[in-house]
């Protein structure tokens, strides 16, 4: 048994991937959730790999899921947290490809400021490289985790209606996560203050909501957005009360829905600013088993990324049934 | 001059009426093996091995009165070979049932070839906790062993080559029961 798809060398975006690979990549993330049950939690699939952890931004549950994905599938793991280097981004990263090189690792996950940072990288050099965040593009396997969650609690993605609410302009969550309720045949919608969405939207078939209130009405579920605090002293936002007062997902509002709306959130949250803690803490968030099916969803896409070198799967062929 | 190539030969090893006699000893041979059915538990190696471990659990469960428990296991995350696969295989459900700790594990698998999938499965049995004992009960063996390892019940035993394949059909996934070899 193969899997008919592959996800070629690097994943550093959903935009351009196939429905095909982003199913491939779910169902391969359903065998790997068991793992984490078992006794010991590790099998020896990337035995002898070696990764490289290249945290450009802080980050703690990505690091730290990547982490725990790799190492239980018993990678050999190195953390470098290159924060607060002064050069600039494209010397750096050109820098630290050759370096990574000539230290013969297989596989590197990178979260960069920089959008197209994983990409360039990637294109560079030969291990594979997995983009754990760049910029304001893409963070591919946070929505991968969203849908592998949402199919968990619908037990489908197509015709479900998502609606992504909050900093939609800056999020690479959204972005990500639009392309791939999009492929996967959901209606996608977002929601939020005209200054933090982003222009032309609509032209990708996304309806938008100005209201909380309609967005609720319409949606089976709501990514609720971090919204970043740093928001509010540029002026997109009057106030963290403001933004609460208008677009706050609480219970209240929610109750209006005739349906049980699946609440979510990519982390971290700001409570009492885009999402009550009530709803936070309710029967209808998901939002610890995103974090569950991150380590499960990023094990798969290590699991799929690693090894299959070409010229030796022919000469595989021949010796296995 | 390179020579036409020959044309593929099917041959019956077992039809579906000498596959369930198979089975049916092979489930006597089980639980004189295990003294009985307290400490047994039969593991089905995905996929084939699944339905032929269920299969014979139920022979058992027919026989005994007492319940087999049974678990399934995909040993792809194990496999020595995975560098050299091409598109990766897609890896099954593995379900164990409970701690296996001082239990009587048996194995079962459809073809025992290489012996490489039994390596896998005893290393990742070994994850599990740590049986009493593990036996291994296949429907076909069919030699050209590569490591050192051998079944401890066998359904119907063969010779072939390399480039011989044994193809097994269950009922429950291929819709009869059948065992042929294709030369």
């Amino acid at each position: 048994m193969t899997a008919s798809a592959t996800l070629g060398k690097d994943l550093t975006g959903l935009e351009h991937m196939t429905p095909e690979q982003i199913r491939l990549i779910l169902d391969t993330a359903e065998p790997f959730k068991e793992v984490s049950e078992r006794p010991i939690k590790k099998v020896p699939a990337l035995r002898g790999k070696t990764i490289v952890n290249l945290f450009f931004e802080a980050s703690t549950r990505t690091r730290i899921s990547f982490e725990f994905a790799e190492k239980r599938l018993s990678a050999d793991t190195v953390n470098v947290a290159a924060s607060g280097s002064s050069v600039s981004k494209g010397e750096t990263l050109v820098d630290t490809a050759r370096n990574l090189e000539a230290m013969r690792i297989d596989m590197v996950v990178i979260r960069h400021p920089s959008s197209g940072a994983a990409e360039f990288l990637g294109d560079r050099i030969a291990s594979n490289v997995i983009n754990a965040g760049d910029g304001k593009h893409e963070h591919p396997t946070q929505a991968l985790l969203d849908l592998l969650t949402i199919r968990d609690k619908h037990g489908k993605i197509e015709g479900l209606k998502v609606c992504l609410v909050g900093d939609v302009l800056h999020s690479r969550v959204a972005r990500s996560n639009l392309w791939g309720l999009t492929k996967l045949g959901a209606e996608v919608a977002v929601c939020g203050p005209w200054t933090l969405m982003p222009r032309g939207i609509e032209e990708l078939g996304v309806k938008v909501f100005a209201r909380i209130e309609e967005a609720i009405e319409w949606a089976d579920v709501l990514n609720v957005l971090r919204l970043q605090l740093e928001r509010m002293e540029k002026g997109f936002i009057p106030s963290v009360r403001e933004y609460y007062r208008v677009f706050g997902v609480t219970p209240e509002r929610l109750e209006r829905s005739p349906r049980a709306i699946t609440i979510m959130h990519p982390g971290p949250m700001n409570r009492g600013v885009e999402i009550d803690s009530r709803v936070a803490d309710g029967p209808h968030s998901v939002i610890l088993d995103q974090v569950t099916n991150g380590v499960a969803v990023r094990m798969a896409v290590l699991y799929l990324l690693a090894g299959g070198r070409a010229e030796l799967a022919e000469a595989a062929k021949r010796g296995s049934e | 001059m390179p020579r036409p190539p020959k044309a593929e030969e099917r041959t019956t090893l077992l039809d579906a009426r000498a596959m369930s006699r198979a089975l049916q000893r092979m489930a006597v041979e089980i639980l004189e093996l295990a003294h009985g059915t307290s400490d047994l538990v039969l593991i089905g190696i995905q996929r084939r091995g699944v339905e032929l471990a269920e299969r014979i659990a139920k022979l058992i469960e027919k026989d005994e009165g007492a319940e087999v428990p049974r678990g399934a296991l995909d040993i792809t995350l194990y496999r020595d070979d995975l560098e050299t696969v091409g598109p990766k295989p897609v890896i099954g459900e593995t379900r164990l049932p409970g701690d296996l700790t001082g239990k009587h594990a048996v194995i079962v698998d459809d073809v025992l070839y290489t012996g490489r999938t039994v390596r896998a499965a005893l290393d990742e049995l070994a994850d599990f906790g740590r049986p009493q004992r593990i036996s291994l009960c296949v429907l076909v063996d069919r030699g050209g062993r590569e490591l050192p390892i051998q079944a401890d019940i066998v359904g119907k035993s063969i010779k072939t080559a390399p480039g011989d394949r044994v193809d097994v059909q269950i009922e429950e996934l291929d819709g009869r029961d059948q065992v042929d070899v294709i030369r």
